[in-house]
């Protein structure tokens, strides 16, 4: 079979990236120096119990009877951070420090997709500048 | 920079423009750029670019009295004008109708189109009264897409994000390289369904073709009937109760659950045997391998 057997890591509690940002784990990851597959569980559905009001209001203008796009989006790490990974730049946003994040990846993805929510609706979104250099029309 | 006004950087070349916003061209390979949320960010649902549109205010287009760019065009010029339903009469077959709507809207298309119809889209909730041709919702970022009737090849190629519903069947290559969202075929799907996909939920309530889910990385497949064969490095996976709740909630919203409700649905996911990382020079490889 082409390409390599599938030697990754399990994930196997919602800090784990936090306490050890390189994640290395399995022989294979020691051996290459990377953590192979994602950090978070990427086909997590999101738990309608844990939405927030925000999220609420947001589904409501959209008239979206659920999350749509936002589904898809957890809460990340970056160099042991924990990030949320913006689409429209390429590239991950931090958490502030400052922010207390809950014991649980369901309640961390919905506060990821109410903190991404509201930086791509803002002027300091680096896709504001962009649209202004690059549109076409 | 603030001080920039829109007609002054409108007469600027895109080069110009460019270095007058503070961009650079430089090449950032090996460094991050660290940008971080704000704890009290403003509360906004849309883009700041964005049309103040009003889902009550309706109005209509006739698709005869323009050729493509013209239909998109005017769609474009009554969001403006703040209409947050329109209506396009007569579409005829035409192809790339809807694309690049970039904010909330209700589009109702009352007839068939082309390919490429609704691609580029973030955000509106779109209804098809007809069938589609190629590529339908090609690149759409998040929204919801409803065919009534059948779409063709490439149904949701390169998705990121939304719903993509077709009623009826699609043809092969559905959702090829899917990066995220949910695309949900009432009917049957061709062969190579899933190609190359990378996240993301597929549903099918009838048959799969040849080589489902083909080299895909991640992202799930739910299948209703029966699959044809799998492809390289896909594998059946079992059904868990949150699977079978999202699948009921989700097929619900759009009026699919089939009869016997969704017990029965096949999952299919990356067996991940071709994933491929690593970070070592060709010297370095022949060493370990």
């Amino acid at each position: 079979m082409a390409g390599t057997q599938y030697r990754g890591s399990e994930i196997k509690n919602v800090d784990q990236f936090v306490n050890d940002a390189e994640g290395l784990e399995s022989e294979r990851e020691i051996e290459i120096g990377q953590h192979i597959g994602y950090r978070y569980d990427v086909n997590m559905v999101p738990d309608y119990c844990q939405i927030t009001p925000f999220l609420l209001k947001y589904m409501e203008i959209m008239g979206w009877d659920d999350l749509n796009w936002l589904e898809d989006v957890h809460m990340g790490y970056e160099e042991g951070m924990p990030a949320v990974f913006d689409r429209n730049i390429n590239g991950w946003v931090r958490v502030p420090s400052s922010v207390d994040l809950p014991d649980n990846q369901q309640d961390r993805d919905m506060v990821a997709r109410e903190f991404l929510v509201k930086f791509q609706m803002s002027d300091r979104n680096p896709l504001v500048s962009l649209r202004k250099a690059y549109m076409k029309f | 920079m603030a001080s920039l006004s829109e007609a002054a950087l409108k007469e600027m070349t895109q080069e110009e423009r460019a270095a007058a916003l503070g961009m650079t061209t430089e090449q950032l390979t090996g460094r991050s750029l660290y940008i971080e949320f704000e704890e009290g960010e403003e509360e906004r649902y849309t883009y700041p670019w964005a049309p103040d549109v009003d889902f009550n205010k309706r109005t209509e287009i006739n698709a005869d009295d323009y050729d493509t760019t013209g239909v998109n065009n005017r769609i474009r010029d009554l969001m403006a004008e703040g209409y947050g339903t329109i209506v396009i009469q007569n579409p005829r077959g035409k192809h790339s109708i809807g694309v690049g709507i970039l904010s909330r809207l209700n589009l109702i298309i009352e007839g068939s189109t082309g390919y490429f119809a609704n691609g580029l889209i973030d955000g509106p909730n779109v209804r098809i009264n007809g069938r589609v041709g190629w590529s339908c919702g090609e690149n759409m970022m998040s929204g919801t897409v409803l065919i009534e009737k059948n779409a063709g090849s490439t149904f949701g190629a390169a998705i990121r994000g939304g719903d993509l519903v077709c009623r009826g069947s699609v043809g092969s290559r559905t959702g090829i390289d899917m990066k995220g969202g949910t695309i949900i075929v009432g009917g049957d799907t061709g062969a190579l369904s899933g190609f190359m996909m990378q996240r993301g939920r597929m549903v099918v309530c009838g048959n799969a073709g040849k080589n489902l889910g083909d080299s895909m990385y991640d992202g799930i497949l739910y299948i209703g009937g029966e699959i044809q064969s799998l492809g390289v490095d896909a594998v059946e996976a079992g059904l868990t109760d949150l699977d079978q709740a999202w699948l009921t909630r989700k097929l619900t919203q759009y009026g699919l659950v089939p009869d016997r409700g969704v017990a029965h649905f096949t999952k299919v996911v990356a067996g991940k045997q071709l994933w491929n990382y690593d970070n070592l020079e060709p010297h370095e490889k022949k060493l370990i391998l």
